[in-house]
């Protein structure tokens, strides 16, 4: 079963749930890191790199001398990547999104497929456990494109039957929404504080079209107060689990331990959402309908 | 006129806490809060709706059906698997659409809508520390960094108009399009990070990114006593860098406690964690030379 | 003496220079020989999630200018504009459209030789693909 750890905002705890995850379970397990524009599974799983790679993006690249200026290619480019200035036939690199209409719809052939550095995919071993990782280029305006490309790249590292644990980019915009498409359960971690209840309302509604099981973690639980609760119970979606608000929890964070495995009490708590998240993907047997 | 956008890289280090608490100390500024996707600063700000305007961002296509001679063209192309076959004809899937036409300028028999994408609201509201320009983008849009040009260009006008020479934003969480939208000629990027592996891995992405835009850029440190050894390596990789250490912050159950009294920290603690707001606020004020600064 | 475009909200030469060029309301286009002008709409690059300096370029390119009298012009608009042939002139932003024509006619203008903002910069040479070039191992570290 595929896992993603996701949350309508950052720093609820997300990476260290799915770390906490990666490290308790009982299943042979891979851990891919989404979260391409601050990747920070690594800081705490201390994976042994076994290789990395830079990741690209066809882009067109231009052919002045059979250029006829007809305009075809900046007509149909919807991100004002390529344009006809005057006599030049100029190309923006860092606009282009990558759809190949430019490259389809020129009739001279003056516009050959080039490419543009996204950032790097490195993967390795964390424990037993596979590990994959996107980093943007500073500066990459996009990262759907890179993630896609890991999610690629994780056949090549991970048997395909193996569970997978995904630390999804924060927030609820399209890369979060990326991240968690191909996921059979989504994990939303948050804390219960109106910020908190804000923003995982705001990722209910961005995951709910997915048609995808959810559940919620509570973290630093006993902060706060409880409209978290009253937003899941209103949505009909489970808190799963909840991890107490301690002091020696952000410490041992901040040492960039799992903290699954820095304190005991947590590691139960993880064990149990583990079970639960097993569960979750393999429904009680339905009766098969006819017709 | 000064801008000043709060960042942070990593998200939940108290980014939007200090924000709120900035805009009590700066006033007069005009408020702004570029986190589009998952805007907070509300939450503690109370802002009263004055003018709700509707965003729309690019375009989607649409198949209509009953024109479509399902000569699967448009799935061939979409290169970024938008189309979904279908028994009828095929049909696209907004959430992956990204919206190139590539499908609508190819299809031969020209059954492909384009139409305008609704994207989210954008307000002008006023709160009790001056007024404010915010928006929420809907759920799962895309964050073009568009709607935080917008935004920017909203509160400048404002600031303008009412002659206030300071706008304070809550900057987007991340490095990506909303962020360097947010920072692209902004006069000085104040960074909030804490002592943890992650905050320390992403202020160095977030200082290379201000440096990659000219923009100065200052750094406090919240929940600084969490890692006594990682907070003076953030010291340490700051003065390397040759940025500004603005202040830090202690760990402190009381910054949730005033989120959850819906105050700042300035109001629900001016002693103690609020008066060491009011030094950061005169650390940034006497970079950029301004008249608040003691 | 070619058509100039000054970046503005109406289309009169009293109207303030607009200090955005890519997301300008529009440009007014004077010919500076007869002070006479068109005004040409900038909503297309408006309405641009990115690249609006680009598309504004592009249109004032298209409508024969060749010189821009504006408030600001970021890297890539820069380059397309430098790309068309076109002078750039900046920082006029507490100018009418007449007072900054008015200079550019006398000479009395510094002619920009490259942006004076780095918005969303990166780079990018015309038509060179980025990435080409090897950057090692040393871009990214484990942590
Ligand atoms: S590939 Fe698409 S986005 Fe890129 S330049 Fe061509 S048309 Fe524009
Ligand atoms: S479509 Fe081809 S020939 Fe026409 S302007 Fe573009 S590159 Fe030149
Ligand atoms: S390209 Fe047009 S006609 Fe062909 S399948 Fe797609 S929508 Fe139908
Ligand atoms: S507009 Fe582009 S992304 Fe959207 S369905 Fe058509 S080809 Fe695919």
């Amino acid at each position: 079963m595929k896992i993603a750890v996701a949350s309508g905002k950052g720093g609820t705890g997300k990476t260290t749930v799915a770390a906490s995850l990666i490290h308790v379970w009982p299943d042979p397990v891979a851990a891919m890191d989404l979260d391409v524009e601050a990747p920070n599974l690594h800081l705490f799983l201390h994976p042994e790199e076994i290789g990395r790679c830079r990741a690209f993006m066809e882009i067109p690249e231009p052919d002045e001398s059979r250029c006829t200026f007809c305009r075809k290619c900046s007509d149909i480019c919807q991100f004002a990547a390529v344009k006809v200035l005057g006599e030049v036939l100029m190309v923006f690199p860092e606009m282009c999104h990558g759809c190949g209409g430019c490259l389809a719809v020129c009739p001279e052939g003056a516009l050959r497929p080039g490419k543009r550095e996204l950032g790097e995919i490195i993967w390795g071993t964390a424990g037993a456990a596979p590990f994959i990782m996107g980093r943007s280029r500073i500066g990459e305006a996009m990262s759907p494109p890179l993630m896609r490309q890991v999610k690629a790249h994780l056949s090549r590292i991970a048997p395909p039957q193996i569970d997978l644990i995904i630390d999804a980019p924060p927030g609820v915009s399209c890369p979060a929404v990326n991240a968690v498409m191909d996921a059979d359960v989504i994990v939303l971690v948050t804390e219960p504080t109106p910020f908190g209840a804000f923003d995982l309302g705001l990722a209910f509604k961005a995951f709910a079209p997915l048609g995808k099981p959810m559940g919620v973690v509570v973290n630093r639980a006993g902060i706060g107060e409880d409209a978290v609760y009253r937003l899941c119970e209103r949505q009909k979606i489970a808190v799963l689990a909840e991890i107490p608000y301690d002091r020696a929890i952000a410490e041992a964070y901040a040492e960039g331990r799992v903290v699954a495995d820095a304190v005991p009490a947590v590691r139960g708590i993880v064990e149990a959402l583990a079970r639960q998240l097993q569960a979750m993907d393999r429904p009680a047997p339905k009766e098969v309908l006819h017709g | 006129m000064d801008e000043i956008v709060i960042l942070s890289g990593k998200g939940g280090t108290g980014k939007t806490s200090l924000t709120a608490a900035l805009a009590q100390v700066a006033q007069p500024a005009v408020i702004c809060d570029l986190d589009v996707d998952a805007p907070d600063l509300h939450l503690l700000l109370a802002p009263q709706r004055l003018e709700t305007h509707v965003f729309q961002s690019g375009h989607e296509a649409a198949i209509r059906p009953e024109d479509c001679t399902q000569c699967g063209i448009c799935a061939q192309m979409c290169r970024y698997d938008a189309v979904i076959p279908a028994q009828a004809a095929p049909t696209i899937d907004p959430l992956h659409c990204e919206g190139c036409k590539v499908c609508v300028t190819f299809c031969p028999a020209g059954a492909i809508d384009w139409r305008p994408r609704t994207c989210g609201e954008w307000y002008h509201s006023r709160t009790r520390f001056g007024r404010m320009v915010h928006a929420q983008l809907y759920p799962a849009q895309e964050n073009s960094g568009r709607l935080v040009a917008l935004l920017r260009q909203q509160a400048q006008e404002l600031a303008r108009q009412q002659r206030i020479p300071l706008i304070l934003s809550d900057g987007p969480p991340g490095i990506g399009c909303p962020v360097i939208s947010s920072l692209s000629g902004a006069s000085f990027a104040v960074i909030v990070t804490e002592p943890t592996p992650s905050g320390r891995h992403d202020l160095a992405r977030i200082v290379d990114l201000c440096a990659h835009f000219k923009v100065p850029a200052g750094v406090v440190v919240n929940k600084y006593d969490l890692s006594a050894p990682r907070a003076e390596e953030i010291a340490a990789d700051c003065a390397a860098r040759g940025l500004a250490l603005l202040g830090r912050l202690p760990y402190d159950p009381a910054v949730t406690a005033a989120m959850v009294a819906r105050q700042t920290l300035t109001e629900f603690a001016p002693g103690g964690l609020g008066e060491q707001v009011g030094r950061i606020w005169q650390a940034v004020a006497a970079r950029l030379g301004l008249p608040q600064a003691a | 003496m070619s058509k100039i475009a000054i970046s503005c909200d109406e289309p009169s030469l009293d109207a303030q220079v607009d200090p955005r060029f890519g997301r300008a309301a529009g440009f007014l286009i004077v010919d500076p020989d007869t002070m006479t002008f068109t005004y040409q709409e900038n909503g297309q690059a408006q309405a641009m999630a990115r690249g609006a300096g680009i598309q504004a370029a592009e249109t004032i390119i298209r409508a024969g200018a060749r010189a821009v009298l504006t408030g600001y012009v970021g890297p890539k608009a820069f380059q397309a504009l430098s790309a068309g042939g076109v002078q750039i002139v900046q920082d006029l932003a507490n100018l009418t459209v007449r007072q900054a024509v008015e200079r550019y006619k006398a000479g009395d203008i510094a002619l920009a030789q490259e942006p004076n903002s780095q918005a969303h910069g990166g780079g990018g040479r015309p038509g060179a693909g980025m990435g080409g070039g090897g950057r090692g191992g040393g871009g990214g570290r484990w942590r």
